[in-house]
């Protein structure tokens, strides 16, 4: 387990990380969401002790990173930046790192093996795809067949068949028991893969649940709704038991009552209806809105979204 | 999964908490080291020039021994053995620098120190393994190139300065140069250590050993020479002589003492730092 406690990293006048905390449960993905800037690497880089926290503390297990003897085998991580000597081969990579953490040669073989780099073992980092590059990366994470793995943007550069890949193999080692911690950009990316999301914008947390209540919370439904008497088409869909509020041109956004209910309704009032359209925002779109002023919606992290950033992103269309 | 059908012992999730193993950080290093190019060529290029310019100019000197002065041969009938190490490795030795500099240098500019750092996260144990396999490299192929070129060199000599390896100091001289190289290589190590960018490490060194040695002489009178003779190349490089020289301030033990010393500094230093900095 990842745990995160009141964490701060300051670079020059930049606060990356802001007073952040949450906790990473084993046996499950857990999304590590934010827009680019967001303080995601700087997090992980955090966690495993590459940086020094101005404040706060992370802990694996309950121990700080630097304190564990043999890191690799508790601990594996993917980074951002590329982390191989360039003149040296796939192979001898993985050995240098096995060595160091008591592990036997043949571990290296496996991994390699595992990980779909035989062809290439023998050649020099330096000459590899974005792709492979990224799979020598997740080789050296899984070198130690650890019980933690956190991986920064794992699907970056990869083709669509590397990204099948990836997904599954995260999903398999957090359904083996593991702890998995994986960070992305991209909400869409997240919520194919992820069990539980942390998000988080300016470096501060924003949202801290499981994925399935992040989406219901973000995309919000709504059904677009126009008519000749809005004010009575209004008054009869509030006395139904819906929510009402306002879109461009005049339409109703009408939440908690589907569009056949709508009509039936309306059709019982006599009000004739010009437009019956059900809406979904679309759940990229509604992130971006979340965490692009995370200063404002960092405060109000557990409140669930309000109507008017619901409906903002069907102003756009 | 495969994953978990490992060679590691009991993945256990919580740390196993047994000693961390320094040998198995040797065995790590060692295979960083010996699986890039520039050591190989580096160690290559160390070996031919030190043999090639120790040939050169101890026939050079024969050949031109009438014409030189009579304080410049009795320097060399006094200790040629300082003599034939000394022209071998005088520009031999960049190449331990530029070495000594990469090895640790380019872990950060290829960014391998980042995978280096998760693997030790206490760091300077990575640091030491790293001084302890390198110097002992650079130690044992110094001497390969040292042993054949003092008997190549003394040959050559014979004529008009002879040696014999069983002469006082000689011994000691022929280890003492790969001692010397031994020591650079960790003071270039460090310097590389601090510095982090192989271009500027690189004109750090070659500063120390090459351009502050014939400043310091411009300087005036008695402090000049002191200044000179602490410096760390040229305190270090005594310990290649059989006997301290008339001009010397320091005998060759002193002298590698000193450049002991500013190495030892520099490398605690760099292992302070390397703590201290985010990587």
């Amino acid at each position: 387990m990842i745990e995160v406690r009141d964490l701060t990293k300051q670079y020059g006048s930049t606060r990356a990380v802001d007073h952040l905390s949450f906790a990473v449960q084993e046996g499950k993905v857990t999304g590590f969401l934010g827009p680019n800037g967001a303080g995601k690497s700087t997090t992980m880089r955090l966690i495993l002790g590459l940086d020094r926290p101005d404040g706060g503390t992370a802990t694996i297990g309950g121990r700080p990173y630097r304190e564990l003897s043999q890191p690799l085998r508790v601990v594996g991580a993917l980074l951002e930046a590329r982390a191989v000597h360039s003149g040296r081969s796939a192979y001898n990579h993985l050995l240098c790192l096995a060595q160091s953490q008591g592990l036997p040669r043949r571990r290296v073989d496996e991994v390699i093996e595992l990980i779909g780099l035989t062809q290439v073992a023998r050649k020099r980092a330096g000459g590899f795809s974005l792709g492979m590059g990224q799979r020598l990366g997740i080789a050296a994470a899984l070198l130690g067949d650890p019980k933690v793995l956190v991986l920064d943007e794992p699907v970056n550069g990869l083709d669509p068949e590397g990204i099948r890949w990836i997904r599954n193999l995260m999903k398999r080692l957090a359904a083996e028991g593991r702890t998995v911690l994986v960070s992305s950009h991209l909400m869409n990316e997240m919520a194919v893969t992820a069990d539980h999301l942390v998000v988080i914008g300016r470096g501060r947390l924003i949202a801290d649940c499981p994925t399935e209540e992040f989406i219901e919370r973000s995309s919000h439904k709504f059904v677009r709704v126009k008519g000749p008497d809005p004010v009575g088409l209004e008054r009869a869909i509030v006395g139904g038991g819906g929510r009402v509020g306002a879109t461009d041109g005049g339409a109703l956004a009408v939440s908690g009552m589907d569009a056949a209910h709508i009509g039936e309704l309306a059709a019982r009032h006599g009000l004739v209806l010009h437009e019956l359209a059900p809406q979904l925002a679309s759940m990229e779109e509604a992130f971006m809105e979340l965490t692009g002023d995370s200063v404002e919606y960092g405060a109000q992290a557990d409140e669930p979204a309000g109507p008017a950033m619901a409906a903002s992103p069907a102003e756009g269309r | 999964m495969t994953a978990a059908t490992s060679g590691a012992d009991t993945p256990s999730g919580v740390d196993s908490g047994r000693s961390w193993g320094f040998g198995g950080l040797l065995r790590a290093e060692w295979t960083k080291l010996r699986s890039v190019r520039s050591t190989v060529w580096s160690l290559l290029l160390l070996v031919v020039l030190t043999l090639g310019f120790t040939t050169l100019f101890t026939a050079l000197t024969v050949s031109q021994w009438s014409k030189s002065s009579v304080s410049q041969q009795r320097q060399i009938v006094a200790d040629p053995v300082g003599m034939i190490l000394g022209a071998g490795f005088q520009l031999s030795q960049l190449a331990i620098c530029v070495l000594g500099v990469m090895v640790m240098a380019s872990e950060y500019s290829t960014g391998m120190i980042r995978s280096s750092l998760l693997a030790v996260p206490k760091r300077t144990p990575m640091l030491w393994a790293k001084c302890v396999v390198f110097a002992a490299l650079v130690f044992v192929v110094a001497e390969v190139a040292a042993i054949p070129s003092f008997f190549i060199g003394a040959a050559i000599l014979h004529p008009k300065a002879p040696v014999a390896l069983g002469d006082p100091g000689v011994a000691r001289a022929i280890v003492g140069a790969g001692l010397y190289l031994c020591v650079l290589s960790l003071f270039a190590l460090a310097i590389g250590a601090l510095l982090r960018h192989t271009a500027a490490a690189i004109t750090g060194i070659i500063g120390f050993v090459l351009v502050l040695s014939p400043l310091a002489q411009l300087l005036p009178g008695s402090f000049g020479e002191h200044v000179h003779a602490y410096l760390p190349s040229e305190a270090g490089h005594l310990i290649a002589q059989a006997r301290q020289g008339t001009n010397d301030l320091l005998s060759p033990w002193q002298g590698f003492g000193v450049f002991c010393l500013w190495t030892a500094v520099l490398l605690a230093a760099a292992a302070y730092l390397l703590k201290r900095r985010d990587a």
